[in-house]
């Protein structure tokens, strides 16, 4: 079924929903940092810690980004070819909407800002966890998170990237659940709910870099 | 009324095709646009030159045959027609239009503005029909009580021309608009029940083996469809090739 254009959608559908869930328990975790540094440690040693969270649903997640995105370039790569000639006016906005059609762009900088986004985190975790081994210390994830959000341009990278996220999510939750054959009396619903998770999670994620920006600078 | 024409202007499927610059002039607002483009080929002809290809048929909006794309979109700027329901009136004096064929991977060009589309014949002969004996013991269709919500939905998916302007506005090239309504047709109704696995899935891999593009749900093509079938379609074409592929 997989080798299909529609099986190949599905995949990549299914894919995008998991991400869309990660994305929100991640959410979740780092809006606690914002009222308690307690909380975010507490929550953050848990899933840097517990063996089903770093060696199981980890691996699966990375899995799941990585067929994701090299889905999306391959999918991008087909569609191209097959309008070899492009038109010499086409006028796309006429009938669809800007980030339906630029799905590969918004993906992109996406992908690089999880570039970025794992330089900052990840890395550093897998380096103090499984590289230096160093002794756990189940308070220091909170010092980690706003030092990072110190250097403005950091937290302005992150924003502008945010924007992109909510452009990708926007289109990206309703065409998943289409993908997945949802039935039509709920297209309008789906088609609302897209805009209110595609714009609010990118800006409480914004919100939370500003939040730690903002106060380190006031202290 | 005074236009600047630019049109694609391509020999054969081999040539290299071009945008060609044409002047016309005295065309009325009451002309429609396949008839603009008759005056146009009769200028050309007295100039000796070699008339502009196009398809057309009905000139009713029914036979789906008049593919062109008109101002960067498919069928001109009007919505729910075909190029010949659309009229010179939608323009303006001194305005420039851009006549391009249908683009599309699948949908080679034949001669100008004339694109080659059995690619949705094929589809259709993978498995948009019915088999019932024919031979004179018929069974009358109207026997088959049928409820109301889904005869009317069949009947709005019938209603595709499989004009291909779907597969023209879609940035991929997709035919999933025009699978999905052949295929829900049938799979809505009682009849076309007994072969719906099987036909959903050959029908779904002749597309795939056309080399058209995948859906992205942009939506474009049900924006685009001179007979404005939904996009419903489309996801309910996802779930009966989910639920085929099963079953099989």
């Amino acid at each position: 079924m997989f080798n299909s254009s529609i099986g190949r959608k599905v995949a990549m559908a299914l894919s995008g929903v998991f991400l869309i869930v990660f994305l929100a328990q991640h959410f979740l975790i780092n809006i606690t940092s914002v009222f308690s540094e307690e909380i975010f440690n507490l929550l953050s040693h848990f899933m840097g810690n517990n063996p089903l969270v770093q060696f199981v649903l980890q691996p699966i997640l990375i899995a799941g980004v990585l067929f994701h995105f090299i889905m999306g370039f391959v999918l991008d790569w087909q569609n191209r070819k097959a309008r070899p000639v492009s038109y010499a006016m086409y006028k796309g906005s006429k009938n669809s909407m800007f980030v339906s059609r630029n799905m590969i762009i918004s993906g992109i900088v996406v992908l690089s800002f999880l570039g970025l986004h794992f330089y900052d985190f990840w890395i550093p975790e897998m380096d103090y966890k499984y590289i230096k081994s160093l002794p756990e210390d189940p308070n220091r994830y909170y010092k980690e998170l706003v030092h990072r959000f110190e250097n403005p341009y950091r937290v302005g990278l992150y924003c502008f990237s945010f924007v992109f996220l909510a452009l990708h999510l926007v289109h990206g939750l309703s065409s998943s659940t289409q993908s997945l054959g949802t039935n039509n009396k709920y297209s309008e619903i789906i088609k609302k709910i897209s805009y209110i998770f595609g714009i609010s999670i990118p800006l409480g994620f914004c919100f939370i870099a500003l939040f730690h920006f903002i106060t380190f600078y006031n202290t | 009324m005074k236009l600047f024409l630019k049109i694609w202007r391509q020999k054969n499927n081999q040539a290299k095709g071009k945008i060609v610059d044409y002047e016309i002039d005295e065309i009325s607002p009451d002309m429609s646009f396949l008839e603009m483009m008759d005056v146009l080929n009769e200028k050309i002809i007295e100039e000796d030159g070699d008339p502009v290809a196009f398809d057309h048929d009905c000139r009713e909006g029914i036979c789906g045959s008049c593919s062109m794309f008109i101002n960067g979109e498919p069928h001109g700027p009007d919505k729910l027609i075909t190029t010949c329901q659309l009229h010179m009136r939608r323009f303006k004096d001194g305005d420039t239009i851009y006549i391009e064929p249908f683009r599309a991977k699948a949908f080679p060009i034949i001669k100008d503005l004339v694109v080659d589309r059995s690619a949705f014949d094929r589809i259709q002969q993978s498995g948009g029909f019915i088999s019932i004996n024919t031979s004179g013991n018929t069974l009358d269709a109207n026997t088959i009580p049928i409820e109301k919500e889904y005869a009317d939905k069949a009947f709005d998916a019938a209603t595709c021309i499989g004009c291909g302007a779907c597969v023209a506005s879609c940035k991929n090239s997709s035919a999933m608009l025009f699978v999905s309504a052949k295929v829900s047709q049938f799979s809505l109704l009682p009849q076309g029940r007994v072969e719906a696995t099987d036909r959903v899935i050959n029908m779904v891999n002749q597309m795939d083996e056309e080399g058209f593009g995948n859906c992205t749900n942009t939506g474009a093509c049900h924006v685009e469809c001179p007979k404005g079938i939904s996009l419903d379609y489309i996801a309910k074409l996802n779930r009966e090739y989910v639920k085929a592929n099963l079953k099989k």
